[in-house]
This record gives structure tokens, C-alpha cells and sequence, in this order.
């Protein structure tokens, strides 16, 4: 399925899709595909892959380890591909989110030809504005690639006009003004950016950062089209002492997550 | 020259130099990064602003630095060397000129506080000077190795009232210091300005801080004519985030007569892997807000770098720097430790001035480029050398380099 379908399925469904970020290659690259897959089989809709950086600026400490493992692996970029072709078989919607470096080393054009040959909707580009986007924004329309810019509270409402038509797929509501990490409380700025991006775009909007539950989903699932999961699920894996825990924890959690986005209150 | 060479200095559209530079930030950071734009063109066309800036650069600071005719010193490097005087600024370096500034530019904005990266602590002891006379809050992200080699000005920072947080993740250096004073920033933009050292990250870092240290060449071009008539054949300065070299050359890049020259860190030397000289033994890539060069694998990821100078010890370089590499206005050479050390010594044996190991870089870069310099002009070249920065905080590294303190069991403590 398109991200595009995605959405529009979830909104048949009465719900919002949801989102699951994990890092390829955490804590190896075969454990980190057979997580995807897991989060798949549990009700994930959109799998977004990480590629691990060595300079996570915009993540909390959660996601700064799992990368760091990952890295010390020996985990590579080309290394997304494989994940995204077992997510795509197991019958969600993969996609990439990368800081912008290693796309750039690898090659704008490179990176898009393989990402689409291997099954990938689109990238999700957290460092890259679309002012200094217009290489990818080429290669993504070429290779018929979602992209996927964020906004954030602060954004100008012009700024949030221009990056929302930057978009394909859906815009990514970055809700909580900080690193990535899961949070007891939510955003209280998250349905109040929702609501200006609605107004701006007929795109579906995806909120992110911080959700950690079924009842947090629940809550963000309200105003939102994607509700996006990210330190949670990688928790799952970091924190458990064997590989089965983890891999169940990382179940259950998504099972949870996926009655959420469908108990909008 | 060539053809291509293109000496006009103004950056390019939204602070590009050519295809460097730019913004590669979370779109969280824009807001304030156009803010501090406008907040700072406004402030520059100012006269109550530069005014004041000058009064404290002058009355605060200890401006101008003195250009200083090294004559032992030329007799043993092959040239006339003219020392332009950083390290007799207050706070011992060249980071309290553009610390002054943003300063004065985050009291403008209405934010009451300030975070900064250190490598060696020049910048973070200048920030921390700063907040104690603005009276704002400070908080100074510094690896923990650097912490460890450059402890006297973690002292120091303390003492002015400063939070000094180690960071504990990655090569613990200058590189991942600056990781987390972003992540500090994505969260606290509201009420906290950036306060970033040198001449990299997004735009308008790397123009405002550049401004901010122009006075450095502004001064030497004057004085050097006042002092030979002329101005000189060559200006050399150290290179990490390269604001002490930006500063000195900016004045001088449409005088093409001026050889001028970055010296990078070398550490065990550019064939080795350990080294921080991101243009002499890196390429093109994004890091920390900007395009330019990195030292990065052949995924992107950045490669730890290595230097004895925690303030060259970072894998980036600022963006006009990479521009002025492309243009060939600058020629970038890499210096090893061990040169540098030397040249440390010899300042202090010949002149009686301890510098930063950072400038040192500059002194020894000057004994590879007299013997050319010498044959091209037919005389002895006068070169200025921007000293950077006074030598206190290296006295640890200097007398475990140079074997100072007695080994002999009998003096242990
Ligand atoms: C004395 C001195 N010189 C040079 C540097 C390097 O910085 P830049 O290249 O921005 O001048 C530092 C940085 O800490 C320093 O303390």
C-alpha cells in the first residue's frame, strides 16, 4: 500500500494509522528486521526504518544507544534496503527516515533508485529543510518517492505553508520541542500544531514524539492521522534481557499502541 | 592565480559560500535561527549597538592586541614574523571578541541564557566571562576528555559561576560536546541563546561569528602598515572551526598579493588515521548544521579525530573555509603534533610567549611555507601569525610531552 492509502484505509477504518520507528541494525541487522516484522504481525501500518547516525542531534538518549549499537555492528547504510524489502513482504508500508549525511554520501539520486527498487515509499528527512532540498526533491519525484518534512510549534505559519506543499505522503507534526524520547506527559502544543497544518493542507498529519501507550495513542489519535512511535519501541528492545523478551515486550506494545489509534475518545 | 579564483566575500544567498554552508537543522531550530538574523543585521546597522561592542572590546577586552615584530623568533623560522596578540585579550584568546557580541546580541532578544560548546575552554571560559558580566545563565557542554586535558579552565569556568556538563558519549571531544548543546538548545530555544564558538554550524553562524572576529584583521592590516608601509607577504593562523583564521584573513582576501594560509591539526599525520585536518584529509559532507568538509566514512558517518589541541581536536570545518579551499584564495596544510610542539617550545625559548598548542600550529606552519615563500619574492618574507591564545591551560600536556615534571619516585607525592 502507498502511505497515501495507508491513511486513507485507517480513515474508512474511523482511525489513525500508526507509525512505528525502529534503527536498522539495532542490535544487528537480522534481530532488527525480525522487530519490524514483529511490529508488522502486531499492527503497525507504516514501519519507518532509521539509518543510524553518528551524530543523532535531534535524539534523546534512548535512541542515541540504540544507534550507537547499532553502528558499532557494523551496521551499514546500504543495509535499509533489506529491512525495507522484509517490511513491504510482511505487508505494511515501509519507509526511511535518515539525518541527512549519510543520504548525501550514499547519493541523493543513488539513494532514491534503490529505496524505490527495493519497495521503499518515501523518506522522512528530520535535518533537512526543503530550502536545501532541491536534489531530493528532484530524485523524489523521478523515483515517484513520498517525502516527508517536519514542522514543528514554532514554525511560522509561512513556514508551515511552504514545507506542507514541500510534502508527499503526509506532514510529520514534531509535537514536543526537544530530543526524541518517550514522555509521561504529551505535548499540550501537539493538537494546536495539527489543527495549523490542517488548515494549510489537504495532507494527512502525522504527530510525533513522546508517545509511549495505548492511551497516549488513544489521546493523539483525536486530532491526529498518524500517531508516530519511536523511543517507546526501541525501549522494548534496549531494556530486555533476552532477545524473546524483548521481542514480546515489542509485541505487546504495539498490539497496545494499535487498539489505541483505533479508541480515538 | 587561476581564473576560477573568486575573491568576493560575501556569502551567497540564505548563508551559502558557494555549495557549502546553509541550514541542515530540525525544522524546530528555524524560528530562532531567523530570529538571531534579523535581531543581528539589525543590531550590526546599529550605531548604539557597534558602539557599545566597541566599548567593551576595548575598555573589557584589552583591544587593540598588539602586532608584535618577533625577532628571535624570525631568525629561527626563515622569516620576519609579526605576532598579532590574541592571547593578551582577557580571557587569554581570541573567542572573547565574538563571545562579546552574541552576548550583547541575546540580551536584544530578551533571553536570559546562554549555552556554549568548549573544546579547549577558551570559548567556554569566554562564555562563561560573559554571563558573570551580563548576568545570564550559563551552562558549557565539554567532552570529558577534554575536560580532563584542558582542567584548568574547567576551573575557571566554574569559578565565573558557569555549569560545566561533561559529555561522556562518542570520542568525548569538541564534536560530541556540540551534539549536546544542540540537543540542549531544540528544547530551551525559547529563552536560550547559542552561543557557538566558532565559524561553523547553520546559517548565520558562520557570517555572524566571522563578523565578530574581523576585527582581528581589521587591526593587523593597519598595523602592519603603520609598522612596514606595506602590508605583509603573508598571514598564517591555526584552523579548527577556523574563526581565528576567518577573523585575520577577512580583511586581507581582496589584497591578492597576501599569501594566505590554514593550518590544520595534523596529530599523527594526514596518511595516519588519526588527525583532525578536515580539508587536507576530508571531503564534502553535513555536519553540525552546515555543508562542508568532514572527516566521515563511506557511509557518512563522522570519523573521530585526533589532535593534542582540544581546540582543533574536531572532524568539521566552517563552511566559508571549504569555499575559500574550492576559490584557492586560502592554501590549508596540516601540521603534526610533534611540529607543533616544536614550534611551541621555540616561542617560548626565543620570546618568552607560551602560546595555546593551538597557535602553535600557526608558528610551525610558517617553517614549511618561508622556503617557498623566500624563493617566489627573492627576500625574506614578512609573515603575521595570528596567536590565537596564551599557552596556561596546556601546561599539563606541555610537561607530560616534554617530560618537565621529575619521574623520580623520590618527588611523587
Ligand atoms: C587559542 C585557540 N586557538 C584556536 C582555537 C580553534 O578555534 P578556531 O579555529 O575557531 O579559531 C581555539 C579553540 O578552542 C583556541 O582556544
Amino acid at each position: 500500500m502507498s502511505v497515501r492509502e495507508v491513511f486513507a484505509s485507517a480513515a474508512a477504518e474511523h482511525r489513525s494509522a500508526l507509525i512505528g520507528y525502529l534503527p536498522v541494525g539495532f542490535p544487528n541487522v537480522a534481530e532488527s528486521i525480525a522487530a519490524m516484522r514483529t511490529m508488522v504481525a502486531a499492527g503497525a501500518d507504516i514501519v519507518e526504518v532509521g539509518v543510524p547516525y553518528s551524530d543523532p542531534v535531534i535524539d534523546g538518549p534512548t535512541i542515541q544507544s540504540a544507534v550507537e549499537i547499532a553502528l558499532r555492528a557494523g551496521t551499514r547504510v546500504r543495509d535499509v534496503f533489506a529491512a525495507v524489502e522484509a517490511i513491504a513482504e510482511a505487508g505494511a508500508t515501509p519507509m526511511v527516515m535518515s539525518y541527512w549525511n549519510p543520504i548525501e554520501r550514499y547519493g541523493v539520486a543513488e539513494f532514491a533508485r534503490a529505496l524505490s527498487f527495493s519497495g521503499g515509499a518515501g523518506l522522512i528527512t528530520p535535518d533537512l529543510l526543503p530550502e536545501e532540498a532541491t536534489e531530493w526533491i528532484a530524485a523524489s519525484d523521478k523515483y515517484q518517492l513520498d517525502r516527508v518534512f517536519l514542522v514543528a510549534p514554532s514554525s511560522t505559519q509561512a513556514r508551515l505553508v511552504s514545507t506542507a506543499a514541500a510534502c508527499r505522503g503526509f506532514v510529520y507534526a514534531a509535537s514536543v520541542m526537544g530530543a526524541t524520547g518517550a514522555r509521561d506527559q504529551l505535548s499540550n502544543a501537539a493538537p494546536a500544531l495539527a489543527r495549523r497544518v490542517r488548515a494549510v493542507t489537504d495532507l494527512p498529519v502525522g504527530v510525533g514524539l513522546g508517545v509511549s501507550n495505548g492511551k497516549q495513542a488513544a489521546q493523539v489519535a483525536s486530532y491526529a492521522d498518524g500517531v508516530i512511535v519511536g523511543s517507546a519501541l526501541v525501549s522494548c528492545l534496549l531494556d530486555a534481557s533476552d532477545r524473546d523478551s524483548g521481542q514480546q515486550a515489542l509485541h505487546e506494545l504495539v498490539v497496545d499502541l494499535a487498539e489505541g489509534v483505533r479508541a480515538r475518545p | 592565480m587561476s581564473t576560477e579564483t573568486n575573491t568576493s566575500t560575501a556569502p551567497h544567498s540564505a548563508g551559502h559560500f558557494g555549495r557549502f554552508g546553509g541550514r541542515f537543522v530540525p525544522e524546530a531550530l528555524v524560528a530562532a535561527l531567523d530570529e538571531l538574523t534579523a535581531v543581528y543585521t539589525e543590531a550590526m546597522a546599529d550605531v548604539e549597538f557597534t558602539d557599545e561592542l566597541s566599548r567593551l572590546l576595548m575598555q573589557y577586552a584589552g583591544r587593540p592586541s598588539l602586532l608584535y615584530d618577533a625577532r628571535r623568533l624570525s631568525v629561527e623560522l626563515g622569516a620576519r614574523v609579526l605576532l598579532k596578540r590574541e592571547d593578551l585579550n582577557h580571557t587569554g584568546a581570541h573567542k572573547i571578541n565574538n563571545v562579546l557580541g552574541q552576548a550583547l546580541l541575546t540580551r536584544r532578544m530578551g533571553k536570559r541564557r546562554i549555552i556554549a560548546e568548549t573544546g579547549a575552554g577558551q570559548h567556554g571560559v569566554a562564555a562563561a566571562t560573559a554571563a558573570a558580566l551580563f548576568d545570564l545563565e550559563c551552562t558549557v557542554y565539554m567532552g570529558e576528555l577534554d575536560t580532563q586535558r584542558q582542567a584548568l579552565n574547567v576551573a575557571r569556568m566554574r569559578l565565573l559561576g558557569a555549569t560545566v556538563v561533561p559529555v561522556t558519549t562518542g570520542s568525548r571531544t569538541l564534536k560530541d560536546a556540540m551534539n549536546e548543546a544542540f540537543r540542549d538548545w531544540v528544547s530551551t530555544v525559547e529563552h536560550t541563546h547559542y552561543v557557538i564558538g566558532s565559524v561553523g554550524g547553520p546559517h548565520p553562524f558562520p557570517t555572524m561569528v566571522r563578523d565578530f572576529q574581523r576585527v582581528i584583521g581589521a587591526e593587523t592590516r593597519q598595523q602592519a602598515q603603520r609598522l612596514l608601509g606595506k602590508l605583509p607577504d603573508a598571514v598564517c593562523a591555526c584552523v579548527g572551526g577556523g574563526s581565528n583564521a576567518i577573523g585575520i584573513f577577512y580583511d586581507f582576501l581582496s589584497d591578492t598579493d597576501v599569501a594566505l594560509y590554514g593550518f590544520e591539526a595534523g596529530g599523527d599525520g594526514v596518511n595516519t588515521r588519526r588527525h583532525a585536518a578536515a580539508i587536507t584529509g576530508g571531503s564534502s559532507g553535513v555536519l553540525h548544521g552546515a555543508r562542508s568538509f568532514v572527516l566521515q566514512d563511506a557511509d557518512g558517518q563522522t570519523r573521530e579525530s585526533h589532535s593534542i589541541s582540544a581546540g582543533l581536536d574536531y572532524p568539521g570545518i566552517g563552511p566559508e573555509h571549504a569555499w575559500l579551499h574550492e576559490t584557492g584564495r586560502v592554501r590549508y596544510e596540516a601540521v603534526t603534533d610533534e611540529q607543533a610542539m616544536q614550534a611551541l617550545q621555540l616561542l617560548c625559548r626565543t620570546e618568552g610567549i607560551i602560546p595555546a598548542i593551538e597557535s602553535a600550529h600557526a608558528l610551525a606552519g610558517v617553517r614549511s611555507i618561508a622556503p617557498e615563500l623566500t624563493l617566489r619574492l627573492g627576500r625574506t618574507p614578512v609573515v603575521v601569525v595570528n596567536l590565537s591564545g596564551r599557552g596556561d591551560k596546556d601546561m599539563e600536556t606541555a610537561a607530560s610531552w616534554f617530560n618537565l615534571v621529575s619521574e623520580s619516585p623520590a618527588d611523587r607525592p
